[in-house]
């Protein structure tokens, strides 16, 4: 292809990726959006300006070379597309389908002033799948240090932190509580949005090619404590997450029928709960779903009980029912990613916005029946900036429901702080660590992700990961400092 | 692997497993419970560590089999192993030097007791223990309770074996005479049993701790589907149990929420049974409605 003037790149419009059209993926937890072709894939990457000061890069929390991949992917060097990405970026495939592009590396295209911004999180899409299906370039393990490091926890921080510390040579173990490793990624984001495939794979490639030990089933806190992983190991990583999940303080919140979003999720993807009975572990939704928030746990929850009630409504021919989403502010501040509250908006999720629950009302056998909930409207803006709802007297009003589920954020899981002498935390409950390093104040021990910043995103705890395990590394390296410590 | 090593038949429905899993062994204490898991497809199950054996890397599980789940475990030989033993998890019993204490053990919550009670005499109590069972032959460890107890009281609710009657029935009448000697009470069974175990207590201020075998996915406190109704707000059994001061549990709220998905476990246990009595047979339960209330 002949190189297209600006104008004439200026000129194509961003490209919509397939996706399965809405009344056929309500019926399925298959993959809502299908990925690129690689024609399409060809034409979204000529419109890159290739700025010579790119701003798209400042806007990615790991500096992913963002003109480079593009420009190698439009010159049909694929493989060279793939190793600029894993210079910065191990998972493309994840991160291309669940980050924030909005308000990261799109919001700073110069394109998007017009909403027109190149599409690069789609593009960093089609590069991480390409490179699931034809392998080009194979992790390999450095040279052995002898040095061995624990590291707790195996969603994003945890196995980027665990696999760049593996390609420098270190021996890594990572020790998971659940049965099955990749965290949020696993249990909490919907295989409609996030094919669990993507996640085994980038694992089996940590354990195949670079030789880190996954460790199931050890709770660490309980199992070994981190002092006793500390007599054993040379460094340790934490990178346990923030899944404790909260419920407002308001009546009935312990009736039948009442759950958190991370319980309802983990019903329907860790335990397969929408196979019930094949698979073993039960999932219950309602004919009348509440989902309260509006943040991409809420979206995943609502889209995840509209598709139970259209496959229990194919079985047994009743009216699949009505899911709601319930925010207290409005559309303006929904903090869920873009597509995600597109799709749901498709799929025919009810948003109630400006309406806050005040009761949730029971019946006689301790179900739920009903949530009693208040009209709100924007204040004036609060510290943060953002215009905070207050109540609008006298607009209280009840609907029907029986299915209420917490979508209302979640702070640090909480056994790994168990003994753990020497680590100190926030009054939120997160542990206190250097940003730049990860360290804690706990010597040995460096934290990242989710449990240092509190329910934050993908990129954000693969960042902190990639920080730790360089710091990590330094301090394995550097005789002085390791053998003091 | 988590392999079962040993398997002994306690009562009809009652097995007890010896299942190597070195990583709970190690730390594990009295009170403590793991989750496990039968096979690929299955549910995650949380059960009290009934024993456990450091040196050997084993612990020893008690098992009745109610559920879809615990049935099918109970088919398992020794040789076969689970999908996943996950611990120990939630706090251990604290035991301490209180005096004279009681350990209230009814059906299969005789085996989690066992670990505590032996524990309580150990650090120098006088442990009266009071085991009971719906009949004699759901009746199991007499004489291992017996050996770590200095009183021993057993019953059945039918009669055909020790006293007849309910536990609630000698502890009643233990604290309505020596009320000032007694300084604690445990309960482990049945809710419901360890619901009338605390009204009794309660009358007399006793302090009375219970272990709540909740509904449980994670374990690990991030779902909050184990949670308790207490009088003072909800509590994680996984992560702030699974013992609690019985007289501030909000019974009916917890006997209530423990029956959410009763449909879909009998269900379960339905199509299991068909499905084992003919393997080949194709199942429609399958195309039942399992999500309606
Ligand atoms: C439903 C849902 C949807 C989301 N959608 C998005 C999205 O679209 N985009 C986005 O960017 N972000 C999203 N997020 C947020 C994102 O998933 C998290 O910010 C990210 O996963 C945090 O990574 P982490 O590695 O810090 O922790 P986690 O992914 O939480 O992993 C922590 C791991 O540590 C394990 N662990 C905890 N305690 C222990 C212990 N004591 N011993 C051993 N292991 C332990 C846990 O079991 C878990 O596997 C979503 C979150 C949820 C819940
Ligand atoms: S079982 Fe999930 S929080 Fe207790």
């Amino acid at each position: 292809m002949p190189e297209l003037s600006n104008r004439e790149r200026m000129a194509i419009p961003r490209h919509e990726m397939p996706a399965q059209a809405p009344h056929e993926r309500i019926r399925n937890f298959d993959e809502v959006a299908l990925g690129y072709t690689w024609e399409l894939a060809r034409e979204e990457a000529e419109r890159c300006l290739q700025c010579a000061k790119p701003r798209c890069v400042d806007g990615c929390p790991v500096g992913v070379l963002i003109p480079q991949f593009i420009r190698a992917l439009r010159m049909g060097d694929m493989a060279g597309a793939v190793k600029t990405m894993q210079e910065k970026n191990n998972l493309p495939a994840i991160c291309g389908r669940v980050c924030p592009q909005e308000t990261q590396c799109e919001a700073n295209c110069v394109l998007a002033k017009k909403g027109q911004a190149v599409a690069i999180g789609r593009l960093e899409r089609f590069v991480g799948d390409f490179e699931l299906r034809e392998h080009t370039s194979r992790a390999q393990p450095g040279p052995p240090t002898g040095r061995k490091v624990a590291v707790i926890g195996s969603g994003p921080a945890g196995l980027t932190c665990a696999v760049d510390l593996a390609k420098l040579g270190h021996k890594v173990v990572i020790f998971e509580s659940l049965h099955l490793p990749g965290g949020v990624l696993i249990y909490g984001i919907p295989e409609f949005r996030l094919p669990k495939s993507i996640i085994r794979a980038e694992l089996e490639s940590a354990v195949t090619n670079l030789g880190i030990e996954i460790r199931t089933d050890h709770v660490i806190g309980n199992t070994y404590t981190i002092d006793e992983l500390l007599n054993e190991y040379d460094a340790v990583f934490m990178g346990t997450g923030a899944g404790l999940p909260s419920f407002m303080r308001i009546p009935g919140v312990n009736l039948n029928g009442v759950m958190s979003a991370n319980e309802f999720l983990t019903r329907v993807n860790l335990m397969k709960g929408y196979r019930f009975p094949e698979y073993d572990t039960p999932v219950k939704v309602g004919r009348r779903v509440a989902v309260i928030g509006a943040g991409n746990v809420a979206m995943d929850a609502a889209r995840s009980a509209l598709r139970l009630q259209h496959m229990r409504s194919a079985q047994d021919g009743e009216p699949p029912g009505e899911v709601h989403i319930v925010y207290r502010r409005s559309r303006h501040e929904v903090p869920a990613r873009e597509e995600e509250f597109h799709h749901a908006e498709e799929e025919g999720v009810i948003f109630d916005f400006l309406t806050n629950p005040i009761a949730i009302l029971g019946n006689e056998k301790g179900e739920v029946c009903g949530l009693r909930c208040i009209r709100m409207e924007l204040g004036e803006p609060d510290a943060s900036g953002r215009r905070s709802p207050v109540p609008i007297a006298g607009s209280e009003f009840e609907m029907a429901m029986d299915t209420v589920i917490f979508a209302l954020g979640t702070s640090p899981n909480p056994i790994v702080f168990n003994n753990a002498v020497g680590l100190e935390r926030t009054r939120h409950g997160t542990v206190v660590a250097d940003p730049e390093t990860g360290r804690t104040l706990k010597p040995g021990v460096w934290a990242g992700g989710d449990v240092v910043t509190g329910a934050a995103t993908v990129i954000s705890a693969m960042g902190a990961g990639k920080r730790a395990a360089a710091d990590i590394h330094r301090f394995l390296s550097d005789e002085k400092l390791f053998n003091v410590g | 692997m988590y392999t079962i090593l040993e398997k002994q038949r306690l009562s009809d429905a009652i097995v007890l497993m010896v299942v190597q899993a070195p990583h709970v062994a190690r730390n594990a204490r009295a009170g403590q419970f793991v989750i496990v898991i039968a096979d690929e497809q299955g549910e995650r199950i949380p059960l009290t560590i009934a024993d456990h054996d450091r040196q050997a890397g084993t612990i020893t599980l008690v098992i009745q089999e109610i559920g879809k789940s615990t049935k099918q475990m109970g088919q398992m030989a020794a040789g076969d192993a689970f999908h996943s033993v996950a611990g120990p998890l939630g706090h251990p019993t604290e035991i301490a030097a209180y005096g004279t204490v009681a350990c209230v053990a009814g059906g299969v919550g005789i085996a989690p007791m066992y670990p505590i009670a032996r524990a309580l005499k150990e650090a120098g109590n006088h442990v009266i223990s009071i085991i009971g069972a719906r009949n004699q032959s759901l009746l199991f460890w007499e004489d291992r309770m017996r050996s770590v107890s200095d009183e021993l009281i057993v019953c059945t609710d039918d009669g055909s074996y020790g006293r007849k009657g309910v536990v609630t029935v000698p502890l009643k009448e233990l604290l309505e005479t020596r009320a000032d000697e007694i300084k604690k009470v445990w309960a482990i069974g049945p809710t419901i049993m360890m619901k009338f175990v605390s009204l009794t207590t309660k009358p007399f201020g006793v302090e009375t701790i219970v272990s709540l075998n909740t509904i449980m996915i994670d374990g690990t406190g991030m779902c909050g589907g184990c949670r308790v109704p207490m009088i003072d707000g909800a509590r994680f059994v996984c992560v702030d149990g699974p013992e609690f001061d019985g007289h501030l549990v909000d019974w009916d709220g917890l006997l209530s929420r423990m029956q959410f998905y009763r449909n879909e476990e009998q269900l379960a246990v339905q199509r299991w049974e068909r499905l084992r009595e003919t393997p080949t047979h194709e199942c429609h339960l399958d195309k039942v409605v399992p999500l309606r209330r």
